[in-house]
């Protein structure tokens, strides 16, 4: 008879043969009997000091590695503090395990202690989840999450065990092929569909190729590269793609969107075809949805059948894993080009005017205090593009996707589809962990910073030496942004008064960092280097900046995007026959 | 233009299939006109029948939608005219002695069959598509209709032709 394991054995085990090196967590009553063997296991185990910050440091290993990120937290309360990480893992295509303890299994459904239907509560949050009250069945559930979150279009996938099932013993199986009926991700487009593309390519005189985050999640920077070379054709990488194409690249227009820039917004506008790669057509990209890209057509490469024709009907979809379709296109484009190849000098004299004529930039504050977007740039400089840069959300993390120039794939970390402001200092966490040699820079926001800092405490505790710049212009900004512009300039609860309480240096301090602090211009090199040279301990960084500035340029929520704005009310001078 | 369509959705026999499916039509705001849930030929899948009102493009991304979930084996749409759909009803009207013999008169019309009789009331079981049931619902209403039951509605492909193949 073979050897019986206890659930939590097996459990731990599972997570070995899945390849699992670091799961971040925290105990409770029903997941304990799974940290008994986690205490003798080869996997390391961060303790940390919230759930959340568990989620996300997963999500920012993940975002860093392109490998599976895990967490794991107790029931109820422990369970529901994952919501929000496992939303935003799954917003973000990223690929995260979470595992809950539940309840023993005769309890579940009697509003027993500490239990959370959490498998219901994350139904809608995640790519698939598990409920197991069988310890047999621990294996095969941990095998299959993995397989579900990495592969396809990557996301977040829960299990959640019942405290018997961790306690009770059964043989360990761990399924060495998975296959599931309902789930056989396309991997490959057809000929037809390569055929096709290639063809609207070739009839394009006006063309962009608009890159998404699939290029990161499949590692296909170098096909990307080899395709935008190959087209000649204007580069723009959303929110979610930078890095996957050198901002140095001299096709490279930016980013597009809402804080896009004049030149990537406009080309999209004015294009006659889209060349959308891993990209979702995603509200903050195409503003007005009627308005976007009105006279394009659309070649749509996704691995996601549902985002196709989603938000924007399609002329030829590319379903498939878009390494695979763009070494599809490639060939095909080519001897497609040996007949026609289209001259595209018209159009990037166009663009290359969009570019002259409106730069990214900004103007220094008149009364000599700090500018954030300075620190900003400064610190991308100083750091340069081997650095992991990691966001919260708003304000700083705009101007950080602008003014950071991003040569390399999984350098540029934020939360892009949720939104979550606190993500950066528990994902800056786990990116260290992941890519203990490179620096990791959290830029974060003073509002975004007071969610999560506690995991500062952390990091100290277990060497992971990150560094925290927080942009503290003492407000909610980017609200406060659109109170100045939408709400006259009514601020109401957006003032954090964060330049006096709390003191972010001492509270760096408190939690075993370096504190550092910079409030005039001249402070911001030496501030950054002496950053910069601190190694074995987390470093925050308060840079108290100008609490006024915006960020430019600017489509109002729901406008079109032909109604970018550069400044405040003012809007590009176009060419009367260009629009 | 918004129409009914019936979509046939084999789905693994686990728990909480129906509440994910359910969740997602609630989170994507999508309407459910009826459904049915009940077991296939194989004790590991069920079958739904789905039952929404939506236009062409908007019934694209409901069947994507779908097929993501990972329960969810396959799904196919069935057309009126290649497929028989059958919706059951119970419904109980009140019934007088003068009145009685011309209720059952229309359950003979409607090849119903009256299930169980009392002093002042009767009640009918009748199968049929969705016309059918509420044209027989029009012709008992003036009776006065004390209580209804409905199913959702179940369908399958006519001839040989399989609905779905299993893996």
């Amino acid at each position: 008879m073979s050897e019986e394991f206890t659930g939590a054995q097996s459990l731990v085990k599972s997570l070995e043969h899945a390849g699992v090196d670091v799961m971040f967590g925290i105990p409770g009553g029903a997941i304990l009997p799974a940290y008994d063997p986690i205490f003798d296991s080869k996997i390391r185990h961060i303790l940390v000091r919230h759930e959340q910050g568990a989620g996300h440091a997963a999500t920012g290993y993940a975002q860093a590695t392109g490998r599976v990120g895990v967490c794991i937290a107790t029931s109820g309360p422990g369970a529901t503090n994952l919501v929000t990480p496992l939303a935003d893992a799954q917003m973000d295509s990223v690929p995260i395990v979470a595992i809950t303890g539940q309840v023993a299994s005769a309890a579940i459904g009697t509003d027993a202690f500490q239990e959370a239907d959490i498998r219901g509560i994350t139904m809608p949050v995640t790519k698939h989840n598990f409920l197991v009250t069988d310890a047999k069945d621990i294996a095969r559930a941990i095998a299959e999450a993995f397989h579900i979150a990495e592969t396809g279009r990557p996301g977040a996938v829960l299990v959640d065990i019942a405290k018997d099932a961790l306690q009770n013993k059964s043989t360990f199986d761990y399924p060495s092929n998975i296959k599931l009926a309902g789930y056989n991700p396309v991997l490959n487009p057809t000929a037809q569909a390569l055929r096709d593309a290639a063809v609207l390519i070739t009839e394009s005189s006006s063309p962009v190729l608009y890159v998404g985050g699939g290029v990161i999640k499949s590692n296909s920077y170098k096909e990307l590269m080899e395709l935008a070379e190959l087209t000649g054709a204007p580069v723009v990488t959303t929110l979610m793609a930078l890095g996957s194409f050198p901002d140095s690249h001299p096709q490279h227009l930016g980013m597009p969107g809402m804080h896009g820039t004049v030149a990537a917004v406009t080309a999209l506008q004015k294009a006659d075809l889209l060349i959308t790669l891993g990209a979702r057509f995603d509200d903050r990209v195409t503003g007005k949805l009627s308005t976007f890209a009105p006279n394009a057509k659309i070649i749509h490469a996704d691995i996601d059948p549902a985002e196709i024709g989603k938000n924007r009907s399609v002329d030829v979809a590319l379903l498939g894993d878009l390494k695979n379709s763009m070494k599809g296109l490639i060939p095909e484009l080519k001897a497609a080009y040996k007949k026609t190849k289209p001259d595209l000098t018209g159009w990037w004299k166009t663009v290359n005017q969009w570019r002259a004529q409106y730069p990214l930039g900004f103007d220094e504050p008149t009364d000599g205090s700090l500018s954030p977007q300075y620190v900003i740039q400064r610190l991308g400089q100083i750091a340069g593009p081997d650095a992991i840069y990691v966001a919260g959300v708003g304000q700083h993390q705009m101007w950080a996707s602008q003014f950071v120039n991003y040569e390399k794939p999984r350098t540029w970390l934020n939360s892009g589809g949720l939104g979550t402001m606190g993500y950066a200092v528990p994902a800056a966490m786990g990116a260290k962990v992941g890519a203990p040699d490179k620096v990791v820079w959290a830029i974060d926001g003073d509002g975004c910073f007071q969610m999560t800092n506690q995991e500062l405490v952390t990091c100290a505790l277990n060497n992971i030496p990150i560094k925290v710049a927080i942009i503290n212009n003492e407000s909610l900004g980017m609200v406060r942004q659109w109170q100045t512009l939408f709400y006259n300039e009514r601020y109401s609860n957006t003032e954090l008064h964060s330049k006096r309480i709390p003191d972010f240096a001492k509270l760096g301090e408190a939690m075993g960092c370096v504190g550092l602090r910079a409030e005039r211009k001249e402070d911001v090199d030496r501030v950054i280097n002496e950053a910069m040279a601190i190694n074995d301990r987390p470093v925050v960084v308060d840079f108290s900046v100008h609490r006024d500035a915006m960020v430019w340029p600017m489509v109002a929520a729901g406008a079109s995007n032909d109604l970018i704005t550069v400044a405040h009310s003012m809007a590009p001078v176009w060419d009367s026959q260009e629009l | 233009m918004s129409q009914n369509h019936t979509l046939s959705v084999l789905v693994e026999n686990s728990p909480g299939v129906l509440a994910r499916i359910a969740s997602l039509f609630s989170r994507r705001g999508y309407n459910i006109d009826s459904l049915a849930v009940g077991p296939t030929e194989n004790p590991d899948i069920s079958r739904m029948t789905i039952v929404i009102d939506v236009e062409g493009h908007a019934l694209e991304q409901v069947i994507a939608q779908l097929d993501k979930l990972i329960n969810v084996i396959s799904i196919t749409e069935l057309d009126p005219v290649t497929s028989v759909q059958r919706e059951l009803l119970l419904v109980k009207v009140a019934t007088t002695a003068e009145n009685r013999s011309q209720v059952l008169e229309t359950v003979q019309l409607f090849r119903a069959k009256v299930v169980d009789v009392a002093q002042d009331a009767v009640t009918i079981e009748a199968t049929g598509n969705a016309e059918k049931i509420q044209a027989l619902l029009r012709v008992l209403e003036p009776y006065g209709i004390k209580e209804l039951v409905q199913s959702g509605l179940v369908a399958m492909e006519r001839g040989l032709r399989l609905t779905q193949k299993f893996n």
